[in-house]
């Protein structure tokens, strides 16, 4: 097994924000923290695009080489996980990583800062797989169930993708080469591609944007 | 004594030459080593029961189930 990665096509992104909820929900992530948030650049103007992110689980991570306490780790499937017992919620790697991954939850009066928090990649962590602990500290191992980040799974659009990267370079290459490359277009057409059959296609009546 | 006194000069001045030397200031990381507990692998349970092949299997039939021009076209 190759490398776990996320892409997420901003072509395809249509900001509903089911993958930030189906996170906060499957591993009952506790209020103000977020796992996963849904970014969109020039909101409102026609040609926004928006971007599922969180943890990008990064080759040579920012957070592994800051930590002071060391409590990273990469598992053979490239998964960056970190071990919460020994988190001492200083915030470095937030400061280092530059997606904004690392969330930290308020522990106490005055802004106090918990152990960090963050996406697992659906991989739980260093505890007894799918035991109660790792539930309470990591949330759910979709992993170990022979399951994917249920984020990508549960889009609709099927923009956000995760999973072995050389398979989602292959599914991202067919999308590309399908719908043909063209940042300058936008709406249906851009993100679906074009049907052969001319039918399949919405009506500008009906309010497509292609 | 004049070779000793030679001697012990040639020592001073490469001592007090040493003190002009320059380090390098600059710091070299070094990636630090996992502090925490160990990790099981995702196939270390009951469902897979330790057989790695079965769950790469499991994983890249998910990870095809992400590609809607197969799952549509069969």
């Amino acid at each position: 097994m190759a490398r776990m990665k996320f892409i997420c096509d901003a072509e395809r992104c249509i900001e509903c924000n089911g993958c930030v909820t189906a996170c906060k929900n499957e591993h009952e992530v506790p209020w103000g923290v977020n796992r996963r948030r849904v970014v969109t650049i020039n909101d409102g103007v026609p040609g926004e695009r928006s971007m599922s992110v969180a943890c990008m689980h990064c080759s040579d991570a920012p957070c592994m080489a800051v930590c002071p306490v060391d409590c990273f780790y990469r598992t053979d499937e490239g998964v960056v996980l970190h071990d919460k017992d020994l988190c001492i919620g200083c915030g470095y790697c937030f400061y280092a990583c530059p997606f904004g991954a690392p969330q930290f939850p308020q522990a106490g009066a005055f802004g106090l800062r918990g152990k960090m928090d963050k996406c697992t990649f659906c991989a739980g962590g260093p505890e007894a797989n799918s035991s109660e602990e790792e539930f309470r500290k990591y949330g759910r191992n979709r992993l170990a169930e022979g399951k994917l980040p249920l984020c990508a799974e549960v889009c609709s659009t099927k923009a956000l993708l995760g999973g072995d990267a050389d398979v989602l370079a292959d599914i991202y290459r067919q999308r590309v080469l399908t719908r043909g490359k063209g940042a300058e277009i936008w709406g249906w057409s851009t993100a679906y591609g074009k049907p052969d059959a001319p039918a399949a296609a919405p009506a500008p009546s009906a309010g497509g944007k292609s | 004594m004049k070779p000793l006194i030679a001697t012990a000069c040639v020592i001073a001045l490469a001592a007090g030459l040493a003190g002009c030397g320059e380090k390098s200031q600059v710091v070299v990381y070094k990636q630090g080593q996992y502090q925490g507990k160990p990790d099981g692998k995702p196939w270390d349970n009951e469902a897979f029961s330790g057989d790695k092949g079965n769950w790469e299997t499991a994983i890249k039939a998910r990870n095809q189930s992400q590609n809607e021009y197969r799952r549509i076209n069969g």
